[in-house]
């Protein structure tokens, strides 16, 4: 059987028990077509030793029986997690060579449900970015193309996207710490969900902004995100803001029923400029779930404006904390010292080396605003903001608003490179939409919904209330149903 | 709020990166864009706001105090640039 990389992961597990395929052979056609993909620049560490071993694994537990849904079932993993002996790099060069002695629980407890990890995917450094032109790695390239231009596949999870979308693996783990599951799905045409801040534990995946940061699936269909989030969720001894919290069997909530459910439209995502093709995507979404008997309600959100600078300060503070760690003392790449330098020096000289600018830019912004003297007036402030931001979206729950439905992203995906001469600011705008989502702490899932006048494909996002993912992926998949976006990119790789 | 070249060197020491003097000026500029950016949120009334510590309204988990962990120095070390007898090795650090 060929083109068995192309399967969702429901297709795939429902073919292994009925023993039509092995997870070997599955996992043979995804490491070909990864082989043959190099241009994409998504993978960046192969494992496929590791992976043929941990196929063969899969297929004797099938073949005894009683193995969970996603035994056998291929798999990318962004570089962000830590990979026991496996290079776990953060797509910086300030953890080059770095090969974790532990696994991150995530990906732990993907590999105890009997998933293969193919290898390690591209990503912004530090998921810090929006079009993984960051990466120490070089970019990783959208495989949807419309002339000659290499289009970004969104960061910072953009290896992610542009393997799921390539069929390079079933489904990939990605992380959102501002948007950066949802940006790149709805670039690259899948599915992304970001889970309530605690539903997943962050426990060894590389820390960014850690109130904010959350992992999460991206995969090819809504079904196949309920199967993987089940998966990955669950509460963490060894991370202290997981959620002990019981997490549902989100793929049985999957009935696409949502009549009678309020969903509500919020005026202040209607920006300035916005294209008149993100706007009437989001109409035709918005008639779709009515359709579907949905009932909708003009909602106002009225702190959004305020969200992406929030997130300015609040993400590069707590950024400026975690990677004090990278000190060039404990593990990964330390800078050769001139005479007389001292321990002042080694810091100074390791960090210039091994960051790269964006992460240097970051971490002197979060340094700037946490100083004495400043604290107040941007740290202090941003966080009061944030809990107005959130308090928009409690009040909207309250009045028995079930989900909010939004546009992904402010654009379809643009060219690498073409961001290259603009200020920051304009890269940061592309999380206008989702960085509310991380403030607030809340579900959002990426569904593609449309294709632009180019060809490239749109998301719609849907926001639900905290815990309620299975509701929240519920809607989505009646979305899903009713958009019928079935278009792949045109092989050119 | 306007950020010169001496607050920039300052930021930058502060964040432990070696700016080389020549690239300060641009640095400090963007760090204008930015904070420019993120002056913003001047405009929102933060009266009587509290300033958020969690996200999700939790206690902390508290287990028993007792060891769950360690002896595995080989495994600290492992990445280490430079390890020697046990220790992580740096420059000096006192004279």
């Amino acid at each position: 059987m060929s083109d068995l990389n192309k399967l969702t992961i429901a297709e795939a597990r429902d073919k292994l028990r009925a023993k039509e395929i092995t997870s070997v052979e599955i996992t043979k056609s995804c490491l070909d077509a990864i082989d043959a993909a190099d241009a994409l620049g998504a993978y960046v560490h192969k494992t496929p030793e590791l992976a043929i071993e941990a196929a063969k694994a899969a297929d004797a537990r099938i073949g005894a029986g009683d193995a969970p849904d996603m035994c056998g079932i291929p798999l990318g993993i962004k570089d962000l997690f830590c990979t026991q002996g496996v290079d776990s790099q953060a797509a910086s060069g300030i953890l080059k060579g770095f090969k974790p002695e532990y696994e991150s629980t995530v990906s732990q407890k993907l590999k105890d449900a009997g998933t293969v990890m193919l290898g390690k995917l591209n990503m912004d450094e530090f998921a810090m970015g929006s079009s993984n032109e960051t990466s120490v790695y070089g970019d990783a390239v959208n495989p949807w193309k419309v002339d000659d231009r290499n289009l970004t596949p969104g960061g910072s999870s953009g290896g992610s996207a542009s393997a799921v979308a390539a069929d390079l693996c079933l489904a990939a783990t990605g992380t959102d710490t501002g948007g950066s599951i949802r940006q790149p799905a709805a670039f690259t045409g899948i599915v992304g969900i970001k889970p309530t801040y605690g539903r997943c534990s962050r426990w060894g995946i590389v820390a960014f902004a850690s109130s904010l940061d959350q992992a999460g699936p991206m995969t090819k269909s809504v079904r196949d995100a309920a199967i993987m989030l089940e998966i990955m969720c669950g509460h963490d001894a060894k991370d202290s803001t997981s959620a002990d919290i019981s997490v549902p069997n989100f793929e049985a909530m999957l009935t696409g029923d949502i009549r009678g459910k309020k969903i509500g439209i919020p005026k202040e995502y209607r920006m300035d400029g916005m294209p008149s093709e993100i706007e009437t995507l989001w109409q035709n979404g918005t008639e779709m779930l009515r359709d579907a008997g949905a009932e909708i309600v003009d909602i106002s959100l009225p702190h959004t404006k305020y969200a992406l600078p929030a997130y300015y300060v609040i993400a590069p503070a707590e950024a400026s904390s975690n990677l004090a760690r990278y000190d060039g003392v404990r593990f990964g790449h330390r800078a050769t010292l001139g005479a007389g330098d001292g321990i002042t020096e080694l810091y100074e000289k390791t960090r210039a080396e091994g960051f790269g600018p964006e992460v240097q830019r970051r971490v002197m912004i979060g340094t700037y605003v946490l100083s004495a003297g400043f604290y107040d007036a941007y740290y202090n402030r941003a966080r009061r903001v944030r809990t107005l931001i959130k308090k928009d979206f409690e009040d909207v729950f309250a009045t028995g608003v079930e989900a909010i439905l939004t546009p992904a992203t402010p654009s379809a995906a643009f060219g690498l490179g073409e961001m290259t001469d603009a200020d920051p600011v304009q890269m940061y705008l592309n999380d206008v939409f989702t960085v509310t989502v991380n403030l607030a702490g809340l579900p959002g899932i990426s569904i593609p919904s449309g294709l632009d006048a180019q060809g490239l494909p749109l998301g719609l996002q849907l926001i639900g209330r905290p815990w309620e993912e299975g509701d929240l992926l519920n809607t989505a998949y009646a979305l899903e149903q009713s958009a019928g976006f079935v278009a792949k990119p045109n092989k050119w790789w | 709020m306007s950020i010169d070249t001496a607050t920039a060197a300052k930021v930058a020491k502060l964040a432990r990166i070696k700016i080389e003097e020549d690239a300060l000026p641009a640095l400090a500029q963007e760090f204008n864009t930015i904070l420019g950016f993120i002056e913003q949120l001047n405009e929102v009334d933060v009266e009587g706001v509290e300033p958020m510590t969690s996200v999700t309204p939790q206690r902390l988990k508290r287990r028993n105090d007792e060891v769950t962990d360690g002896n595995q120095q080989d495994k600290a070390l492992k990445n280490a640039p430079d390890a020697r007898e046990g220790f992580f090795v740096v420059p000096k650090v006192v004279e």
